[in-house]
């Protein structure tokens, strides 16, 4: 929990890793992109307040006690969220596996939730894998990515692929209800476009009981990814990359890119991660709720930031997908007891009416 | 002008399809030198160079090729070397290029379409981003709904987000002359008054996300490359 001005916030790290990109784990002969992946990750690491950056060996991989110190007892998070990244082609033992992962829930079962992870190409076997993993670890989430490359030669993956479709049934089946999909910046897709977003919005019309959560707002589609947002109310923005690469660097488009987030997508489907290990969350906490919109005219048609505005990103919205519990002292009065802060009008309600005559889709 | 600042100019014609920006000004030009070849001709050597290991191939290879079909056809230049650097596809795409081989021959069994509906991708978000880059100054000054929806190319103050605009517009055959309205849909056809403010709307997050990618990329070269200036001038 944060405290600040009086006021609590209950704090969800819905998106967060515990790599290893240490050098024994690269695979002979792939050396080159295990280490070209890590640097790519640096390069985000810079954008980071220069007090909290990391030598480049430490970022290979921290310790289990580094990331008990950096989330929880520096780090303000009450409940974090481990998102798997497998990369085996050229990590040995992978870049980030649930198991890894497990491996902290063992030992701080209070503290963590981890996610499954799978991959339509794994045909059978992933389905089974899937079946185990979520009895094991009682997965309430999956993170995918559809840009990966596979053994049998593929470069990337549609959640429209038929493959894909068996495996969010069983998602369904299994009461896996959150999807996390890594939509962001174009590193690494070979084929046409890995990162491309329209595939979500199938995907949420066919499960509408799922929830999507777009990682990285889809940027640089965020355009896409916005009017997918607006249509399907079980697509959501997980800002992670958002708050982390943008807040303390490019401070006027943080600010351009919450102010459409908020308008397109809606307070209520905005969720915090620190994307620990990239970033540590203490500064992404404290930024956030120490922050808002600047008063230049040039932000003026977007919205300033209520303190409710800030408890649901920060933790509530997350703490409602994966029922967490929420202290009392944290939670936000109920409706009646504040005085309505913003017109009714639901995010970018004019797209869907066709009111202001949008014109076609980009 | 050397043939140098010929080649220099025509590696400025070249974009990243993704940033709509040209290398030049991206500092994506390592090096660029152009030396006698012996036999009366000149070679161009380019070097170029990306933000990171993993950008992706498929701009990259644009831009590779892209480079060599400019540099090329400069007159003087009797052969254009282009090299990718420092990228995990480096020796597919420049092997690709010297080969004059296209995308899907160079990562034969990997991908599987060619890039023309890709760049036309980009194109387009630059044709809608790009009325926000035109427009945005005069909704500043308190230009109306109105008033916008009537602005011609023509009568639109001149900058060079203008004639930006025009090229990308030609290059898609949507209108590009004096008479044909700033802002338009991904059809061509004519925005009305009360579809301004949604239409603009809409534009500016287009280019949010085009620009934004771009501030990523830029910190990313600048970070990769410190102290290794590129050849820019």
């Amino acid at each position: 929990m944060y405290e600040k001005d009086g006021e609590k916030y209950f704090i969800v790290d819905s998106h967060m890793h515990f790599w290893d990109a240490s050098r024994d784990n690269w695979v002979e002969g792939r050396e080159q992109y295990a280490k070209g992946w890590i640097d790519c990750f640096y390069g985000y690491h810079q954008l980071a307040p220069p007090t909290t950056h990391w030598e480049w060996d430490k970022y290979l991989k921290v310790s289990a006690d580094d990331l008990m110190r950096d989330v929880f007892e520096e780090g303000h998070v009450d409940k974090a969220i481990f998102q798997s990244t497998y990369l085996k082609y050229w990590y040995k033992n992978g870049f980030n596996t649930t198991e890894q992962n497990a491996a902290m829930l063992d030992k701080h079962p209070d503290k963590f939730i981890v996610n499954g992870r799978w991959d339509p190409r794994d045909g059978d076997a992933g389905l089974k894998q899937l079946e185990e993993d979520a009895a094991r670890w009682n997965l309430k989430g999956v993170k995918l990515y559809t840009a990966e490359w596979h053994e049998n030669g593929s470069r990337g993956w549609k959640l429209t692929d038929k493959d894909s479709y068996r495996f969010l049934e069983k998602c369904r089946e299994l009461g896996i209800k959150n999807i996390h999909a890594h939509k962001g910046p174009t590193i690494w897709p070979l084929n046409k476009d890995g990162f491309a977003v329209e595939d979500v919005d199938q995907a949420a019309t066919d499960f509408p009981d799922l929830n999507f959560i777009v990682e990285h707002a889809g940027i640089p589609r965020i355009d896409d990814f916005a009017y997918i947002a607006v249509q399907e109310p079980n697509v959501y923005a997980g800002c992670s990359v958002v708050v982390g690469a943008l807040m303390h660097a490019r401070p006027k488009f943080f600010a351009r890119i919450m102010g459409e987030l908020l308008f397109w997508v809606g307070e209520d489907r905005m969720t915090f991660g620190s994307d620990y290990n990239i970033w540590t969350p203490r500064w992404q906490v404290e930024g956030l709720v120490d922050w808002q919109m600047p008063d230049d005219e040039a932000f003026s048609d977007y919205p300033k930031l209520t303190t409710a505005t800030k408890k649901k990103i920060l933790g509530l919205n997350a703490a409602r997908l994966y029922d967490i519990e929420v202290p009392a002292e944290c939670q936000l009065p109920a409706a009646g007891e504040i005085p309505a802060q913003r017109e009714p009008e639901q995010p970018g309600e004019q797209l869907v009416t066709g009111a202001a005559g949008a014109g076609t889709t980009a | 002008m050397t043939l140098r600042d010929s080649v220099w100019q025509a590696l400025g014609t070249v974009l990243d399809p993704e940033l709509d920006e040209p290398i030049t000004d991206l500092d994506f030009v390592a090096s660029c030198t152009v030396s006698g070849d012996g036999h009366g001709g000149s070679v161009a050597d380019v070097r170029l160079r990306l933000p990171t290991f993993f950008c992706a191939p498929n701009f990259s290879f644009l831009m590779v090729a892209d480079a060599y079909d400019a540099v090329a056809a400069v007159p003087g230049v009797t052969r254009a070397e282009i090299t990718l650097t420092d990228h995990h596809a480096s020796d597919e795409i420049n092997r690709g290029i010297a080969a004059h081989a296209g995308f899907v021959e160079v990562f034969e069994g990997e991908a599987e379409t060619d890039l023309a509906g890709l760049r036309r991708y980009f194109l387009e978000k630059s044709v809608i981003a790009g009325q926000d880059r035109v427009a945005r100054p005069l909704v500043d000054a308190g230009v109306g709904p109105e008033e916008l929806a009537e602005l011609t190319l023509g009568s639109a103050p001149a900058s060079p987000a203008l004639d930006r605009l025009r090229q990308r517009r030609a290059a898609l055959g949507l209108p590009d002359d004096d008479d044909a309205p700033l802002l338009i849909h991904a059809d061509g056809s004519r925005v009305s008054s009360a579809q301004v403010p949604l239409h603009l709307r809409r534009a500016r997050l287009t280019r949010l996300g085009i620009e934004t990618n771009g501030e990523f990329c830029k910190s990313f070269l600048a970070s990769r490359y410190a102290g290794a200036a590129g050849t820019g001038w």
